[in-house]
This record gives structure tokens, sequence and C-alpha cells, in this order.
């Protein structure tokens, strides 16, 4: 046992390799038998990750899911954002750069649009719950735009940090829910096409979410996502901390 | 030769994020600002100029799908180390704020994307892909 251990824990990222192939045979097994392949199997993989990252928390009480257990500290390796976007722009390969061109606009207004409706919505929430002062609500906000914008500005306003610890579980719920939603909703919106794609991904902007929810929605439609949601972090640290500050503030007298 | 792919897509990446880092500093911003997106257009870019085609063609090739057929296992993997617990502690107003916004987000995508030229051909071809 201990020389098992021994080498799980040498061989990490190997050993990930692994892991993670089973979950995804187990995944399309599910998939075929149970739902007869209607519910994508790489959507129940996804599901079955966050799932398996609640029960890694609940144990080891880290902020790494699974990967805080030492000898699956592996998958927190290949799950990183280093392997993340090494993949996202492989994904780029074979793009259509008319695809591309032809969201053109649309594709930027989505981004402002998405931070500003993000932003608005949070600070909504925020005020119903009784929140009074600027810096909270604003950092409340900045955490419905993602979980980095939120403690970016929190950080730069001097919010508490239970306020910050809040509104980096904002943008987690928001990460999680786009993962595990965005298949069941693409036919309403319409998410069948790069152009729309593009525009979901500066709207959404949470990488790890708009990563993961069209992976398992259509994985062609990925590199037009991932290319919007780039930018949306940034402008989010550009735009809250500074100008939507300054708004909320001035509202509130 | 794969390695060459896999060199020429590591060298995007490298460059994107330190452009998006640049970027980031020259706004005074504390993040990387569309270092990923600059990178996946400087691949498409490489593809389709003729001194980097070879890297992009045949066997080199091999290296850049094959990473890209990697996207969902690290997708996966990642969604396995994200911070769950967390989430579902924030409580009820984080659970409000970030279901809220991400409804209105989704809403707002056929709003939006009527602001974009219609494909020239159908998209079909983006139909039924597994």
């Amino acid at each position: 046992m201990e020389e098992l251990v021994k080498v799980l824990v040498s061989n990490q990222l190997i050993f990930a390799f692994a892991l993670v192939g089973i979950t995804i045979w187990f995944s399309y097994w599910l998939s075929d038998t149970f739902t007869g392949g209607r519910i994508h199997g790489s959507a129940i993989a996804i599901s079955l990750g966050l799932v398996i990252a609640w029960v890694g928390g609940v144990l080891e009480g880290g902020n790494k899911g699974i990967a805080d257990v030492e000898v699956l500290a592996g998958i927190g390796i290949m799950g990183g954002a280093m392997f993340r976007d090494f993949a996202i722009v492989a994904t780029a390969f074979g793009v259509d750069i008319r695809e591309l061109k032809r969201a053109g606009i649309a594709g930027v207004v989505s981004v402002f649009a998405g931070v500003v409706v993000s932003f608005v919505v949070g600070v909504v929430i925020a005020i119903a719950f009784g929140y009074d002062d600027a810096v909270a609500i604003t950092t409340i906000g900045a955490g419905a735009v993602t979980y980095i914008v939120g403690p970016v500005t929190g950080a730069a306003l001097g919010a508490s940090s239970e306020v910050i610890a809040l509104s980096v579980a904002a943008g987690l719920v928001k990460s999680i829910l786009v993962m595990t939603g965005t298949p069941a909703v693409a036919r309403f919106i319409g998410l069948d096409n790069p152009q729309s794609a593009m525009v979901y991904g500066g709207l959404m902007g949470t990488t790890s979410g708009v990563a993961a929810g069209l992976a398992a929605t259509d994985p062609k439609l990925v590199p037009y996502g991932a290319m919007t949601a780039t930018f949306y972090t940034g402008l989010g640290c550009l735009l809250v901390p500074s100008v939507f500050f300054l708004v909320i503030r001035a509202m509130l007298g | 030769m794969i390695i060459y792919g896999v060199a020429l897509l590591s060298a995007c990446l490298v460059v994107g994020l330190f452009l998006g880092e640049l970027l980031g500093s020259l706004i005074g911003v504390q993040a990387n600002v569309g270092g990923v997106g600059i990178a996946m257009l400087l691949l498409i870019l490489a593809c389709n100029l003729p001194w980097f085609r070879p890297l992009a063609e045949g066997a080199p090739s091999a290296g850049i799908k094959f990473w890209s057929a990697m996207y969902i296992p690290i997708v996966v993997a990642m969604a396995a180390r994200q911070n769950v617990v967390a989430a579902l502690d924030g409580g009820l107003l984080a659970l409000a704020a970030g279901v809220a916004a991400v409804i209105v987000s989704f809403a707002l995508v056929p709003v939006i994307s009527r602001l974009s030229k219609p494909s020239v051909e159908p998209s079909d071809s983006m139909r039924g892909v597994e």
C-alpha cells in the first residue's frame, strides 16, 4: 500500500490521465445506457467532476476540490490554468476566420454588455439583501461578473474579507451554473453557430464556465466562445473597481 | 515531426499570455487581458501564413490536434478541482446573484446575436456534431 501511494504521488499527472479517462468512459456509458445518448457524455462527465470536487472539498476542507487529496493532486495540474489555456488555444486550430469576422460588432458588444449586465444584477441582489455601503455592493456585483473580478475589486476598494468571500462564492455559482446549464438552454438561445457562440462567450465571460459549457454542448463551438470570454475578466477588472464603483457611490449619495 | 506543431502551439500561448499581461499593466489592471484570445488569433494567423504553414500541416498538425482533442478531458479535470463547497457555502445571496446573472446573460444571447451578419452557409455544418 505504501509503495502504491509512493508511485501514485510521484506520478500524479500520469495517474490523473488514467482517472479522467475512466471518468469519461463511465460518463459515456451512463449517457448511452440511461439517456440513449440524449444527455451528452461530456456533460455528464463535467457534472460528475463537480460532484467529485464537492466530495474533495468536504473531505479535505481545501479550495481545490478533489485535487487537495494528495494522491489526486495530478487532477489539479491537469485541470489547472496552464493545461486549460493550452488546450483552448489548440481548439483554435481550424477556426474559420470568416466566421470570426461575421460576429464582428456583436462579439465586442457582448463583452461590454456581459460585464455591465452581470454587475447590475449582482448589485440589485446585494441591495435586496440589505447591503447599503458602496464598497460591499460593488464587490458583490463584481463577484457576479466573475470570481476573479470579485476579489480583485474587493482588494482594490478595501472590502471586508466576508464580503470578498461572498463575491467569490457568487462567481463560483455563476461558473458552475454556466458549465451545467448551457447544454440545457443551448437550443432556446440559438447557441448552434459560431456567431452566437462568440456572443455567448462574451456575455457569460467566465472562462471555465464557457469552456465546459460549450464542451458539453458542441465542441466545435469552443474556440469561438473562448475567444471573446478571454477578454471579459480583464474588462471587468478595468471597469468595476473604477467607473462602476464611482457610479454606485454617486447613486448612493 | 509532431513536436514542431506542439512548439508552435506553445509559442503562440506564451507570446499571447505575455501580450495579455503587457496589455493588463498598460491599462493598470491586475489581470491578463485577452492573453488566451490573442494566442488563438496568433495560431490562426500562423496556420494561414506561408512561413508557418509547414508547422500546421501533416505530422506537425497531429501535435496540435492532440491537444485540441485533450480539451474535454482537461475540462473534466478542471471541473473536479473547482471550489464547489465554497460556492454552496456562500448562502442565498451568492446563489441568487450567480443564478440571476446567468439567467439574464443567457436571455441576452439571442438579442445580441442579431447584430452579427448571418452566416452565408447554413449553420447545419455545426449541428449534429458529437
